[in-house]
């Protein structure tokens, strides 16, 4: 079973890195992109046979309390069985 | 008075904490390693400035799990001082003990200069001895200082005095060109709400002799040592 989490800035966050991608992405001439953020994408190796619904909250709590700073980023997570 | 200086797997100001409580506070000091627990002896901390876990996932993201932090906790608890410089404000921040996070510099630049900051709260054991609106010249080294927080957050640090340092010119002033890393309100230190811990981005244990180029630092940590001799 494999937990995917990815982390990316509150939109209220501002993003220099995203910011500096875009003005490369721009001058490169994709012309139609008007935004880029950046975040972070964990894959994580999951043990033990639990149930999705298990391996869900578990992912969740370890997102909140490691993988994301809840202050400046939101996150989502996806369970592959 | 005991002090303490915590060393993290890539602190690396943690010599210079070192020496200037060694040196020009003249006071008894420890290195702490990560792993150790007990702070019991100690009347006050200070978390250094470097890479601690190589700034991996985000600054000081992963030091705040380290078995020392929970004795930090405790410590800071009970009252006793802790002074977080640069990477030791990240952490305190990603500690949960002060608020706002540190994120990527504005201009994405580390920034390695002097800056100037202004005292703006003398209401804490770190600053007593300083003079409210001084500025003092300080060593900054950093690519994530930009604080930040939610309105509300600000709101509080406001109203309670809470932000000790802003950035500012030469004169005082606080202009966003004086603001390196495009901090909220240029905020360059906190402190709690009990003022009894602090962080700070720029460095005034780099700033303790004129050879180095300022020694603006030195009242910061005469400030912590009267405090603490006060209390005794």
């Amino acid at each position: 079973m494999k937990a995917k989490v990815y982390v990316t800035l509150k939109p209220s966050v501002l993003d220099p890195q995203g910011k500096a991608i875009k003005h490369s992405v721009q001058l490169l001439g994709y012309d139609g992109v008007s935004d880029i953020r950046q975040g972070k994408y964990f894959e994580i190796a999951i043990e033990g046979q639990p149930s999705a619904e298990q391996a869900r909250e578990e992912t969740t709590r370890l997102a909140h309390d490691v993988l994301s700073n809840p202050i400046i980023e939101d996150f989502r997570v996806e369970i592959e069985e | 008075m005991k002090f303490g200086v915590i060393v993290f797997p890539g602190s690396n100001c943690d010599h210079d904490a070192y020496h200037v409580l060694s040196k020009h506070v003249g006071q008894p000091v420890d290195f702490i390693w990560h792993r150790d627990t007990d702070l019991s002896t100690y009347d006050a901390v200070i978390i250094p400035g470097g890479f601690s876990y190589g700034d991996y996932l985000r600054a000081g993201a992963l030091a705040r799990f380290s078995p020392v932090m929970n004795s930090v906790k405790e410590f800071a608890a009970k009252g006793n001082l802790v002074l977080g410089i640069c990477n030791g404000f990240q952490i305190l921040c990603e500690a949960g003990l002060l608020p706002g996070a540190l994120i990527r510099n504005r201009d994405l630049h580390f920034i390695c200069d002097y800056v100037a900051v202004r005292v703006e709260s003398t209401n804490t054991p770190f600053t007593h001895e300083l003079k409210a609106g001084s500025v003092l010249r300080m060593p900054i080294a950093h690519a994530d200082g930009n604080f930040v927080c939610d309105d509300e957050t600000l709101d509080e640090l406001r109203r309670e005095s809470r932000i000790v340092f802003r950035y500012c010119d030469r004169e005082g002033q606080l202009t966003e060109s004086a603001n390196p890393n495009g901090s909220r309100d240029n905020i360059a230190g906190i402190c709690n709400r009990e003022r009894n811990v602090i962080g700070l981005m720029p460095h005034p244990e780099r700033a303790c002799e004129d050879l180095l180029g300022s020694s603006d630092g030195r009242d910061v940590f005469r400030s912590l040592a009267g405090t603490l001799a006060t209390a005794a």
